[in-house]
């Protein structure tokens, strides 16, 4: 880790801010903390089988969420789920694991998009791995292209406003992608007076954009500075720490549920495997928050030596069982290329004109 | 006769009214100016958006995303190309997301050259438009069809490219829209917004037919050629393909050369993509020679690809090789009428063409 990501992590109190909590009084029921950690051991299950998969030659290419599920999944805890504008639109990226298994995701559908099958609801093999859409749960297709998501969230966001809808829109992405223009219009356009948009603007900091470190790419001093800017209501929080996000998260939604104003928050956390499976989607040493919060869970006694690694253990079977049979499900058909292309399968090709 | 900008301002009334739209919005859209060439002063789901053509595209695709109707401007397609991957991600979500998301969406931009609009009002977006897969690209040539195609162009549950020949936007029609009232001053008094102080003016809507259509992908031939009757004769025949405003460059060129005798059908195609290949198709089998005409640049240009198919599968149809006349492969269109007139096709030059091609035997 560089020094300057250790002196930024450390001003947010990193994982001394979980351990520190006192046994004799839980932040949280016990029940939300065991539910919690079973979401993120879950998760991070997952996302080692699909490393695994990757690894062993059955998929092409692995992103994804490892690091991430101590903000991923109390997101998807809070998230108000269901279809159109009165439930939660969920703008993610390709990190987004922790909160769509937080939201009820089967470990099996991200599979079946990791392996590229015909059953992959969410792509149909098209995409690559984390690349979701529940419309059911209006998560709406997380694309590839860094920070189109930032643009394209101002529009569900502009629907409930002029609608007066319960729901809001939440934008997930990098620190890195935040140079892009898109980031700047969603502030711009989320942020006009008398035209402020119900909108959780979040950036999951972990200190890098591939191999290009966040040193050297920020003059700013905390990416949230830039929400001040257009009198966003901002915080900087530990993304290490489930019981934090957990906290700060119910915070940012209360206040743009009550005020149907914008809210940001910049959350610093680790990235575990590397960039993805192109820098070879290894374990790196930094600070886990599963590794974390057993701990603390452990010294508060709301778990027991042995408890976790029983966790880990049962959703291995689930995710081995699930790979074994995404296997002999079909792969997409040659003429597949031409479903979807319109709406309600309409003739896409020209020869056909 | 509404002109083209009055007819686009009341199909989308009619679709705010009718059709679902929920918003229609861009640069400068909303009170109090209703846009830059007023197709859409007096509507009720306008508004201004900031200065950002990525914010607008992205803004579409997500009240798209949130299944509702939009119309979203960029107010010169000159200024579309820094959109063009959120252009591209709104033709790949149906796609990509195994057909879960359809976006409804409209965008509309004023294109091509004409106004002495020089390098950054002239551009031409067509061809460009013809590789955003997942879209439907339209582009009228008469007020008629802009309202009708306007109209189709909502009601389509996929993205929906309008491109405005701006050069036509304040050309009156020949044509009555359906239920539109007879004197243009009538229907000006009616729905255009006084000049000076308009916060308290509002539009009184003429009754149109709201059920009048122009289908995507469906061509409309304005010359037509009829060989059956005098089949001997000895004058050659072709067709031009074309849409816009170039259309009616074609339609004055085929009136110059019939007068002569020659037989010029005219097509105007309307619809880029999807497009009316049998209209096409079977104008050429008649005629034995096709040019294709169009504005944007010549390398890689949309007509390159009806060329390509033409003597692929009309080849032994044909009695003079296909011919391409479109903008000049140069990096902007110069202000200078000279500069203008050399870089995208005028009239002068399409019967200059067309005389060699009908010149033309096998
Ligand atoms: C517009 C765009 N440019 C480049 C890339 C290639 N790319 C993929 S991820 C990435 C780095 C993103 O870094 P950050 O925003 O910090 O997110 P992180 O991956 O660290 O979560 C880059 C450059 C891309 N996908 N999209
Ligand atoms: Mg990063």
């Amino acid at each position: 880790m560089s020094g300057s990501k250790k002196k930024l992590q450390n001003r947010t109190g990193t994982s001394r801010a979980a351990v520190k909590k006192s046994a004799s009084a839980l932040p949280l029921p016990k029940d939300l903390l065991l539910k919690m950690l079973d979401l993120m051991v879950k998760s991070r299950v997952l996302e080692e089988r699909l490393i695994k998969i990757y690894k062993a030659g059955e998929a092409y290419f692995w992103i994804g969420g490892p690091g991430e599920e101590a903000f991923g999944v109390p997101l998807g805890l809070l998230v108000n789920k269901g279809r159109g504008h009165d439930h939660d639109y969920l703008h993610l990226h390709y990190r987004g694991s922790p909160t769509l298994v937080a939201m009820g995701m089967p470990i099996i559908d991200s599979i079946r998009i990791m392996m590229n099958r015909a059953t992959d609801t969410s792509t149909g093999g098209r995409n690559f791995s984390n690349h979701f859409c529940y419309p059911e749960w209006n998560v709406v297709p997380v694309s590839s292209p860094i920070e189109v998501q930032y643009s394209q969230a101002i529009g569900t966001a502009w629907a409930q406003h002029r609608e007066r809808s319960k729901g809001i829109t939440i934008v997930t992405g990098g620190d890195a992608g935040t140079a892009e223009g898109d980031f700047a219009s969603c502030l711009v356009w989320s942020s006009r007076k008398g035209h402020e948009l119900p909108i959780l603007i979040t950036v999951q900091n972990n200190f890098w954009g591939i191999s290009t470190a966040y040193e050297g790419q920020h003059g700013e001093t905390s990416i949230a500075d830039r929400a001040r800017a257009f009198n966003i209501e901002s915080a900087v929080i530990n993304g290490n720490d489930p019981v934090e996000c957990y906290f700060r998260l119910q915070e940012a939604f209360a206040y743009i549920r009550k005020n149907r104003k914008p809210y940001f928050i910049e959350a610093r956390l680790s990235r575990l495997y590397g960039h993805s499976s192109a820098s070879g989607a290894n374990r790196i040493d930094e600070f886990d928050c599963i590794k974390s919060f057993s701990e603390y869970l452990k010294k508060s006694g709301v778990i027991r030596d042995g408890d976790v690694e029983s966790l880990f253990a049962r959703y291995e079977s689930e995710a081995r069982e699930a790979q074994e049979s995404v296997r002999h499900e079909p792969a997409p058909e040659a003429s597949d290329i031409w479903k979807h292309v319109y709406a309600n399968n309409e003739n896409a090709d020209w020869r056909k004109f | 006769m509404a002109n083209m900008a009055q007819a686009i301002r009341m199909a989308l009334h009619i679709g705010e009214e009718h059709l679902g739209v929920k918003d229609i919005f861009g640069q400068d859209v909303g009170a109090p100016l209703g846009g830059v060439f007023t197709a859409t002063q007096g509507l009720k789901t306008t508004w201004n958006a900031p200065l950002d053509e990525r914010g607008i595209i992205g803004c579409a695709i997500g009240i798209a995303l949130a299944g509702d109707v939009c119309v979203a401007e960029v107010q010169f397609c000159d200024y579309i190309f820094n959109t063009i991957d959120l252009l591209k991600i709104a033709g790949n979500t149906h796609w990509v997301s195994n057909g879960n998301y359809n976006l409804p969406m409209v965008v509309m931009t004023p294109t091509g050259a004409g106004i002495h609009g020089s390098i950054y009002h002239s551009h031409s977006f067509d061809a460009w438009a013809t590789r955003l897969t997942g879209w439907k690209i339209v582009m009228p040539s008469t007020p008629i069809d802009a309202f009708g195609l306007m109209l189709s162009a909502i009601e389509d549950p996929n993205p929906v490219l309008f491109l405005k020949p701006k050069a036509l936007l304040r050309v009156r029609g020949e044509e009555l829209l359906p239920g539109e009232p007879a004197d243009e001053r009538e229907l000006k008094a009616m729905i255009d917004a006084p000049i000076g102080d308009r916060a308290k003016w509002r539009p009184r809507w003429p009754k149109l037919d709201e059920s009048f259509r122009v289908p995507i992908g469906k061509a409309k031939i304005t010359r037509a050629v009829d060989l059956g009757s005098d089949a001997g004769s000895k004058h050659a025949s072709a067709t031009l393909v074309s849409y816009g405003r170039t259309v009616h460059f074609c339609n004055r060129a085929a009136d110059e050369l019939l007068a002569e005798g020659f037989a010029v059908e005219v097509i105007d195609l309307r619809s880029l993509y999807p497009y009316d290949w049998q209209t096409v198709r079977e104008s050429v089998i008649k005629t034995g020679r096709v040019m294709f005409v169009n504005e944007d640049t010549e390398v890689t240009n949309f007509g390159e690809h009806l060329a390509y198919r033409t003597a692929n599968e009309l080849l032994y149809h044909l009695l003079a090789r296909p011919r391409v006349l479109a903008g000049k492969n140069v990096p902007g269109v110069g202000l200078h009428p000279n500069l203008e007139e050399a870089s995208v096709p005028q009239q002068s030059e399409i019967v200059r063409e067309l005389r060699e091609m009908l010149a033309e035997v096998p």
